[in-house]
């Protein structure tokens, strides 16, 4: 891949990175034949940004270099952040910008040509992954309003920069009224309680407004903030379309030269007085999609790693299929296509009737890492909205499904291969028997090798869970 | 109990923003006091404040159009109400172009000040924001402890100098003690000073003029170069400071020697009386 983004479409850019820096800790890069994807997700899979840049953004775009195949890369967001940095900087001595991907030495190498002959090349290194997808169809979405980035802006003006969730909804007499949200143990408190701020506009602000009085939705207003403060620069008119409290809200921007979606996980209302928007929007029940069954997490210590391997390498379909099977999540799914050995494959698969169910909550939250969004948001956020139980999938085409059997070929050969030695080192050690539960083994070797097996376990199932299935 | 007051008036607005962020600064949580014709924001000695004592007045005439209030019972006309300032000041800090403001006591779940903003906006619809501030009303068996302090007699009184140079050198000071000491004396000479085991620093105002005093307290007697001291805590004097960010009208420095200091200030109509105590 090679594009080049020159003049103000550098400090765009930028700011894009920027936008996208509020939701989630790592960039999924991808170049696609009709544009360039930027994408993110948070660890607590609540929150999902991407912005599409077209060919036309870019003085020169090249998706795919001839004789190489399509690259996927996920990078550090900090890293890549770090590059566009100073926007000022960006604006006044930045002339071009190239990114380019080099396969071979597995760097994304990201070029600034300033002024003054100076030229600033950042080699970023990159992992290689699986298409990141969300499933969302705006269109599906009942409620929306379409109003210019600066109302919206105005409009989150009085409320204070550390709030962490905001209430949209519609009141009496059409008028949009987005509200802070107060968690019930804090209001419960006597002694500390936060200021309620509530900001109330009419419906004349807004180019469209598509909801019935009582309608309203909770999500994380810093979240939101990214894309705003993005749209607010770039002058452009934002979208909310939004359903019932629980199911995802989406923000997109749309441009001649780039659209963003920032989908946002909604707080599903479980007590009815929290809300005072006129009347509640009828609760829909939420569904359960967090709750894998964890008789999964014992096996998971043990030889059905392997199996759960199989598994998700043959849930994540044959190569190119474009049709997903509805996959249900609940506990006990059916494994949809006989395992299907690759001719890349080092291994033998062995078919296994283990369900491919993504890896337990525990394990995800290992993956995850920052553990800084707490028990608010694992527990009552509808984080799955990336796997919709429904199997109504957009096909609209700016959002394929299709999943890389490349990389995740690569992800399964690595776990094979360190099962191999870990097969033979297992037999090695004394008095070790059959494969060691987690943290219960003993022996340097034997123990490095289960860490990393257990490593490649959680990135290739976080990996899965960012999969439609 | 009732309350309902509403500005208009654009400076009015301004001013009222200016004395609740200077509010916000001095003390964290403070007790708004609302009678008949005044509202005070009183911070009353107690250790939580590590001493420190604060009253401000201001009549509410000079602010509000319409101002309508109905305290605890007939005799006592008053509503004493405890709020944390700063979320006073944020919320009066979004009423920057606003049309009205409006403020009253409600009781949403939880009994709040409510401030209602109606904005100024481009398009023809009205933009209203709505702060509801938690409050805390206070018994009035607690209401005895927060009446205007009595003003000791003073051993010295001087007009402060410039308030941000004062800030400055406080500020400079702090890094080097903890622990201050102001004098003054009548012939209008204040000084600060701190001292350590390796260092003395003192800094020295001049010509400052002193108020007349009446003539009952026999000011004959007395020395006009003596200075009357007293040892402060540096903190608390720089956060009387910080709170200043215009400079007042009127500004005196009453020092009771060895027991505490007592600052009057006056910016435009708002009075602000300001106690700190020595250090023991």
């Amino acid at each position: 891949m090679k594009c080049l983004v020159t003049g103000g479409n550098v400090k765009v850019l930028g700011k894009a990175v920027h936008s996208l820096s509020r939701i989630g800790d790592e960039l999924y890069l991808e170049p696609l034949e009709y544009g360039l994807s930027l994408r993110t997700v948070n660890s607590s899979r609540s929150a999902y940004a991407c912005f599409l840049f077209a060919p036309l953004f870019f003085q020169q775009y090249q998706a795919v270099t001839p004789g190489q195949d399509l690259l996927r890369c996920k990078i550090l967001m900090k890293s890549f952040l770090s590059v566009f940095r100073s926007l000022a900087m960006l604006e006044k001595t930045v002339e071009k910008c190239c990114i380019s991907l080099n396969g071979k030495s597995s760097r994304l190498v990201v070029q600034l040509h300033c002024k003054y002959g100076v030229r600033k090349t950042h080699n970023l290194s990159f992992q290689d992954c699986e298409s990141l997808q969300a499933v969302f169809d705006p269109a599906s979405c009942p409620h929306m309003l379409h109003a210019p980035a600066r109302v919206l802006g105005e409009a989150v003006l009085p409320f204070p920069p550390a709030l962490a969730e905001v209430t949209l909804g519609i009141g009496r007499g059409r008028r949009v009224i987005l509200r802070s949200y107060q968690e019930e143990e804090e209001v419960a408190d006597n002694t500390v309680k936060a200021m309620v701020t509530e900001m109330s506009i009419g419906e004349e602000d807004f180019q469209q407004l598509q909801a019935q009085e009582g309608v309203a939705v909770t999500f994380c207003l810093k979240e939101f903030r990214g894309l705003l403060s993005f749209a607010e620069s770039a002058n452009l008119n934002l979208s909310i379309h939004f359903d019932a409290p629980g199911r995802p809200a989406i923000f997109t921007i749309k441009d001649s030269l780039l659209n963003g979606h920032f989908v946002l996980a909604t707080l599903s209302e479980t007590d009815p007085h929290s809300k005072d928007l006129g009347s509640s929007e009828l609760h829909q029940p939420v569904p359960q999609l967090q709750n894998y069954s964890t008789p999964h997490m014992e096996d998971f210590a043990s030889d059905d790693i392997e199996s759960f391997m199989i598994a998700m390498e043959t849930t994540l379909g044959s190569e190119g299929s474009r049709v997903l099977p509805s996959i249900s999540l609940s506990p006990g799914p059916q494994l949809p296509n006989s395992p299907d050995p690759q001719s890349e494959e080092e291994d033998e698969a062995e078919p296994t009737t283990v369900p491919g169910t993504p890896p337990p909550k525990k394990v995800r939250a290992g993956s995850g890492g920052r553990g800084q969004e707490g028990r608010r948001e694992a527990a009552a956020r509808n984080c799955c909205f990336l796997f919709s139980s429904s199997a109504r999938y957009s096909l609209a085409p700016s959002w394929p499904l299709y999943i890389p059997p490349r990389a995740l070929a690569l992800c399964w050969l690595k776990t094979v291969r360190v099962k191999a030695e870990l097969k033979r080192s297992v037999s090695r050690g004394p008095g070790l028997g059959e494969a060691p539960a987690m943290g219960h083994c003993k022996g340097g070797l034997v123990g490095a090798k289960l860490g990393l097996l257990r490593h490649l376990a959680i990135r290739c199932g976080a990996a899965c869970l960012a999969h439609p299935d | 109990m009732k309350f309902r007051g509403k500005i208009v008036d654009g400076a009015c607005l301004n001013h009222f923003t200016r004395v609740s962020n200077m509010i916000a600064k001095l003390a964290k949580t403070c007790t708004l006091r609302i009678s008949p014709d005044k509202l005070n924001f009183i911070l009353s000695d107690k250790l939580t404040s590590g001493g420190v004592s604060m009253w401000c007045e201001l009549e509410q005439e000079n602010f509000f159009s319409e101002f309508q209030m109905e305290g605890v019972s007939a005799e006592n006309n008053e509503i004493y109400v405890e709020l944390t300032s700063e979320n006073l000041s944020r919320a009066l800090k979004t009423a920057q172009n606003a049309r009205a403001l409006k403020i009253k006591l409600t009781n949403k779940h939880f009994p709040c000040l409510t401030v209602s903003v109606d904005l100024l906006s481009v398009s023809s619809s009205s933009r209203i924001v709505t702060h509801d501030i938690p409050i805390k009303v206070i018994p009035r068996k607690l209401w005895k402890d927060l009446q205007e302090p009595v003003v000791p007699h003073p051993d010295v009184s001087i007009y402060l100098p410039v308030l941000k140079t004062m800030k400055s050198v406080v500020e400079k000071m702090k890094n080097i003690s903890n622990h201050l000491v102001i004098e003054a004396n009548l012939n209008g000479e204040l000084n600060l000073k701190i001292e350590t085991e390796l260092v003395c620093v003192t800094t020295h105002f001049k010509d400052l003029g002193n108020p007349s005093l009446a003539s009952e307290n026999a000011s004959q007697d007395r020395n006009p170069e003596q200075m009357a001291e007293v040892h402060l805590d540096i903190k608390k004097l720089l956060q009387f400071l910080v709170g200043q960010q215009v400079n007042p009208t009127k500004a005196l420095c009453n020092i009771v020697r060895n027991k505490m200091v007592h600052f009057d200030l006056l910016h435009e109509d708002v009075s602000l009386q300001y106690f700190i105590p020595a250090l023991s």
